[in-house]
């Protein structure tokens, strides 16, 4: 009997031993992060940006007076005349920049510098290094997420003294959580460039050119694709307009931003009630009502599960690239 | 599966490593003795580091096996990192952390409790000579406190294997000696086997209990200096330097005459003669016999130091190719 039990906590002990492993790299790497001057700059930009943000919502929400409805919501979402962003646009723009920020040179950065053999060769399995920093990284935004959001819904109500309903609530958390999950996919993506590429620069500008062609070029592209399998004329029949919108719908949410931007826009515009487009029967005696958050919520759940997907598509890439990598700098 | 009992900490079993079609080492059969300092000597790009990182599991061998106290390092790859320290040569801790948080940090990875760890880093600190500079970030440290860093941090782990890459390398030799000293402590105070690679064997010879000369990827000799000494001596002909008196040509046929000595040459005030033994004994009796006053004999190459350094100037050079960077 005993004999059978002994082997089962020997194996039980290399867990724990390799989860204390974790531990520790998770902890070394949240501090990190914290007492990092780089991490400290672009969060003063990011707090700066929501903060202007929220200055000229509150300014473009009480010149149009109070009456509206779901009130708290805009403060995320209504941009001015001045500043044309709100503060989900700055999130979405700037967001992944934050998560690229943070990864780009996590493991090559530590191959530079001669540590990563130090530390792989201490009692911790290989893996234990990039979940750490995975997780330490994804704990850190969800940090700086949930603060920055809190924080700017705080000050609304200072602003407002209008409370939010719990509808309101929960839809900014689960706004905030998807957030997370969205800045958490450019992480991943960071990692597995600074395992891939060797240089801390490579890696970084890999990381803002796939950024800039999501934000910028994405859209541009798609059209011409759908342009060109679909090609649109005057004269085009109904059926070819429809076919090119739909390509271009759904070769859009490839990118990342894509479907951010439109679950955002349905779970903090309940006005909301379709993504994509809608033919004028399907109107045809629908109530012009806000939807209800669990219908919201049941709109957006592909994006979400799709986004929680292609971030551990890419932290997935980044496990198998390092556990095959050769250690040696 | 169990750890052996056997006398040798480190065994390797035709151990071999190939990089696309390069061969970084090959057929290696390692024994390093359990307490004892052994020395992987070689020049650059022989095969050291390659060898170091698969006895960690850190590289994954091409054929052939390793064991580390028994367990395999890529079975086993938590026992062995548990039993072993390394410390790599240009050794690596985060620049914006002090010496204390980087020791920290290691004691964590290692499971240490807050109390052991306090207690180990605070005597390993003592021990190098870094106490003063303990608060002080990484970045600012010398290469020389860098690596006595990297011995506290050996001390803190507390392994029964210790394996370092180019300890010395970089160093000034005040360092050097003192490292040196420091190692010697390691094995012979707290019985530790050591494993070290280095391409400086002036300055690690004498601290070597063995050595194991790497050329290429192989080994090409291993053994105890002396036995090392003569291994070598007997794949090469012995050269002598003799200088007698009078010097003249009933010398030179004396010479001749001595069995094993196969060519005799005058050069300067010296005489040269190629043999195939070591005829020091029967040549000088033959000399005194004779009625010659024999000033000096030498037996050159005999020096371990001559011999590696011809092996490297043979096989490419010290300098003649890069680390396998």
């Amino acid at each position: 009997m005993a004999r059978t039990v002994l082997p089962k906590i020997e194996a039980l002990e290399n867990v724990v031993q390799a989860n204390r492993g974790l531990t520790a790299v998770i902890k070394k790497e949240i501090s990190d992060h914290l007492s990092g001057r780089r991490f400290l700059i672009l969060v003063i930009l990011v707090v700066v940006a929501c903060l202007a943000s929220l200055y000229i919502a509150a300014s473009a929400i009480r010149s149009a007076g109070q009456n509206a409805d779901f009130v708290f919501l805009k403060l995320f979402t209504v941009a001015g005349s001045t500043l044309p962003f709100s503060f989900t646009a700055f999130v979405s723009f700037l967001g992944p920049l934050l998560g690229l920020m943070m990864g780009f040179d996590a493991i090559n950065g530590e191959r530079d510098r001669g540590t990563l053999s130090h530390v792989l060769s201490q009692p911790i399995y290989r893996d234990a290094l990039i979940n750490g920093k995975f997780i330490a990284g994804v704990i850190v935004l969800a940090l700086v997420v949930f603060g920055l959001g809190l924080l700017t819904g705080g000050l609304g109500l200072l602003v407002f003294g209008v409370p939010p309903t719990v509808e309101e609530l929960l839809r900014i958390l689960v706004y905030l959580v998807l957030s997370v999950v969205y800045i958490s996919f450019w992480l991943a993506l960071s990692l597995l460039f600074s395992i891939l590429f060797r240089q801390t620069t490579t890696s970084a500008l890999a990381g803002i050119a796939l950024w800039l062609f999501f934000t910028l070029f994405a859209v541009f592209f798609v059209g011409m694709i759908a342009n060109a399998i679909f090609p649109l004329s005057e004269s085009s029949p109904a059926q070819q307009v429809l076919a090119n919108a739909r390509l271009e719908m759904w070769l859009g949410r490839i990118s990342p931003n894509a479907l951010y931007d439109e679950a955002t826009v349905t779970l903090l515009n309940p006005s909301v009630r379709a993504l994509g487009f809608v033919m004028l029967d399907q109107l045809y005696g629908a109530i012009d009502a806000p939807l209800s958050f669990g219908q919201s919520l049941l709109l957006i759940w592909p994006h979400l599960v799709s986004l929680i997907a292609a971030t551990l598509i890419c932290f997935a890439a980044a496990y198998f690239a390092f556990m095959r990598q050769e250690i040696r700098a | 599966m169990a750890p052996s009992a056997s006398k040798y900490l480190v065994e390797t079993n035709k151990l071999t490593k190939h990089y696309g079609s390069l061969v970084a080492v090959s057929n290696l059969n390692l024994k390093v003795k359990t307490g004892s300092i052994f020395g992987i000597l070689g020049p650059n790009g022989a095969g050291k580091t390659t060898t170091i990182l698969m006895l960690l599991g850190l590289t994954e061998p091409t054929a052939g096996s390793a064991r580390i106290a028994g367990y395999d390092p890529l079975r086993e790859p938590l026992k062995v990192k548990a039993l072993t320290g390394y410390l790599p040569d240009n050794v690596g801790f985060y620049q914006d952390m002090t010496g204390l948080e980087n020791l920290y940090y290691t004691a964590d990875l290692n499971g240490l409790s807050r109390e052991v760890a306090k207690e180990r880093i605070h005597a390993a600190l003592e021990r190098v000579g870094l106490t003063e500079a303990a608060e002080r970030k990484v970045g600012e440290y010398s290469r020389g406190m860098r690596q006595r860093l990297g011995i506290a941090d050996l001390l803190v782990k507390d392994p029964p294997l210790i394996i370092m890459d180019e300890p010395t390398l970089g160093i000034d030799p005040e360092g050097v000696r003192e490292l040196l000293q420091l190692i010697r402590e390691l094995a012979h105070k707290d019985k530790r086997t050591i494993l070290l690679s280095s391409h400086l064997l002036h300055q690690v010879q004498e601290i070597c209990d063995e050595v194991g000369i790497f050329v290429k990827g192989k080994m090409i000799a291993s053994g105890t200096i002396d036995q090392l000494g003569s291994q070598l001596q007997a794949k090469e002909k012995l050269q002598l330097e003799l200088k007698a008196e009078p010097r003249d040509e009933a010398l030179y046929q004396l010479c001749r005459r001595t069995e094993g000595v196969t060519e005799v040459k005058g050069e300067g005030d010296l005489l040269k003669l190629t043999c195939q033994k070591d005829v020091r004994p029967q040549l000088s009796k033959a000399l005194v016999e004779a009625g010659y006053n024999l000033l000096h004999l030498h037996l050159r190459g005999f020096s371990l130091d001559d011999i590696y350094s011809r092996y490297f100037q043979k096989e490419g050079g010290f300098y003649g190719q890069d680390r396998t960077a």
